[in-house]
């Protein structure tokens, strides 16, 4: 962290200036990790046609923080995380078994989810507004040891990316095809449910889940109206992602917005902008 | 027939059934697909044509022997996903046109290096894959297609990509899911033209299931009428001409008197 805190000294911007503002210094790093780990997700959530399912997994973060919170975890967002991957691997196998269509199962899945979380929450007549912060998110709040914890993450998707990118892709493309190259469809199905349910739990508490999915969903989608190819795909998806959250950080310190809503807003207009230039033909 | 195989190379289908959730999808099918034959499988929607390819392919369980011969060797049993007594012969498959939206930012240089190679194809794609890619499209008169995205390519273009990449590696038997639908005219004759360049060259068993009857008897051995039974197995012009035909698509007019 020193070495980050002396670049970042650097700049010519007052929160800035040496020995002030860590919790800025500490958000900025953690918008550099975050967004390009928001940035990737995203390229294949909209290829595969999941941006419902990433919704319904951010709306049923907070079920696992509640039940962490009863079972007296000292740190709600395992549990959370622990849920989000449960819920993740019963949605893949109920997907499966049944012959309803995916959204159907992930309303499902995700009204369930909800329900189940208020109901814990709000169990022996306890006030639902402690978690209000988890709505809108609070990056400034953000430690070193979580930045640690995220890039760790960060990591781990770009591993995941590198051993399994082609085989998710052509799942997603067709399922039978892909299986008669070899792809285990359903685990790679399954693998990357689980990736994103441990991406959203656990960025959840500083992105705010009512505007979590909009980061899965706008870095890519903007990508989308420009990209001719894979590579252009993700490198504008990335680099839109990573513009917005530092802007949005920016814009949040300066006139006092939630951050979250701010990237979204910055993020927004980058898919106006690439609307507008998209492709034709 | 149980000698048809004998030593010759061919995919040997015997007593083949099949069945999902208790209905019967397919009863006691058997057939021979010789090497180098092209063999087209006809019937009405539901008659269980895809559930006969995904027998094949192995992803779907069924009762009965799939059993496959080379020329001159033993014969390899495929049972689900995997072979007895020798190495699972390829299977390549060319699906029913696959779903990519027009606005995909999928090339077929993406989709190809992502089905055939481990590099991961979000990343720039090196000059290696790429001539490899080439050298694939080549063999389907496809070099032009390589910077194209799959959601911008005609009917009878996505064809040859999935042909393409079916062929790599060269399969033992090669199935095609109704190259012919959604593929104009022209397209129809390129295809069909290079089946038959395809089969002499790799000495390739052929099996596809089509709906165009007209152009049977220009390029199959072998017609297969299937419907839940193979009801008529021959010539097009046996096939085509036999009451099972007529029976089967409530046709009661002569032969030649349309519909």
């Amino acid at each position: 962290m020193e070495l980050w805190y002396s670049i970042v000294e650097l700049l010519p911007f007052d929160w800035a200036q040496p020995g002030s503002m860590y919790f800025m210094k500490n958000a900025l790093l953690a918008v550099l990790v975050i967004s390009p780990l928001f940035g990737l997700v995203s390229t294949m959530v909209v290829h595969s046609r999941m941006s419902f399912f990433s919704d319904a997994l951010g709306h049923s973060a907070f079920t696992g923080m509640a039940i962490g919170a009863l079972c007296g975890l000292g740190e709600p967002t395992w549990g959370a995380v622990a849920f989000a991957v449960v819920f993740a691997l019963l949605f893949n196998l109920v997907r499966r078994r049944s012959n309803l269509n995916s959204d159907t199962v992930i309303g499902v899945f995700s009204s369930t989810a909800v329900a189940l979380g208020i109901f814990i929450s709000t169990l022996g007549g306890r006030s639902f507004t402690k978690f209000n912060t988890l709505l809108i998110g609070d990056i400034l709040s953000v430690e070193p040891a979580k930045v640690g914890v995220l890039a760790l993450i960060l990591l781990l998707m770009l591993l995941l990316w590198a051993v399994s990118f082609n085989q998710l892709m052509l799942s997603a493309v067709h399922p039978a095809l892909a299986d008669s190259r070899g792809v285990k469809v359903f685990w790679q199905e399954a693998g990357f449910s689980v990736a994103i349910a441990v991406v959203v739990t656990v960025s959840m508490t500083w992105v705010g889940l009512l505007v979590i999915n909009s980061l899965l969903v706008l870095p890519a989608a903007a990508a989308r109206n420009i990209a001719r190819n894979m590579a252009q795909y993700h490198l504008i998806s990335l680099l839109g992602a990573i513009v917005a959250g530092i802007a949005g950080l920016m814009t949040s310190y300066y006139i006092g917005s939630s951050a979250g809503a701010s990237i979204t807003l910055y993020l927004s207009a980058w898919f106006l902008l690439t609307f507008l230039l998209r492709k034709k033909g | 027939m149980e000698s048809g195989c004998a030593d010759v190379c061919c995919l040997k289908l015997d007593g083949l059934s099949v069945k999902l959730e208790g209905d019967s999808i397919l009863e006691d099918v058997s057939f021979h697909l010789h090497c180098g034959e092209i063999v087209a499988l006809i019937g009405p929607n539901g008659a269980g044509k895809s559930s006969l390819f995904r027998s094949i392919l192995g992803q779907m369980p069924y009762r009965g022997s799939i059993t496959f011969s080379p020329a001159g060797g033993p014969a390899i049993r495929l049972s689900d996903g995997a072979a007895i007594g020798g190495s699972r012969p390829l299977v390549g498959y060319v699906p029913q046109s696959p779903s990519f939206d027009r606005g995909d930012p999928v090339s077929v240089l993406d989709f190809f290096t992502a089905a055939t190679a481990k590099w991961p194809v979000w990343l720039p794609v090196p000059q290696k894959y790429r001539d490899r890619c080439a050298a694939c499209l080549a063999r389907v008169h496809g070099e032009d297609l390589l910077d194209k995205a799959m959601g911008a390519l005609s009917g009878g273009q996505l064809q040859r990509v999935l042909l393409a990449l079916a062929l790599e590696p060269v399969p033992h038997v090669l199935i095609l899911d109704e190259p012919l639908s959604g593929v104009d005219i022209e397209g129809e004759h390129q295809l069909l033209e290079m089946l038959d360049e395809l089969r002499t060259e790799y000495d390739l068993s052929i099996l596809l299931s089509t709906h165009d009857f007209a152009t049977l008897p220009q390029f199959a051995d072998k017609v297969l009428l299937l419907n839940r039974r193979l009801l008529k197995a021959g010539t097009p012009d046996e096939v085509l001409s036999s009451p099972e035909f007529y029976e089967t698509f409530h046709l009661h007019v002569g032969k030649g008197g349309g519909q």
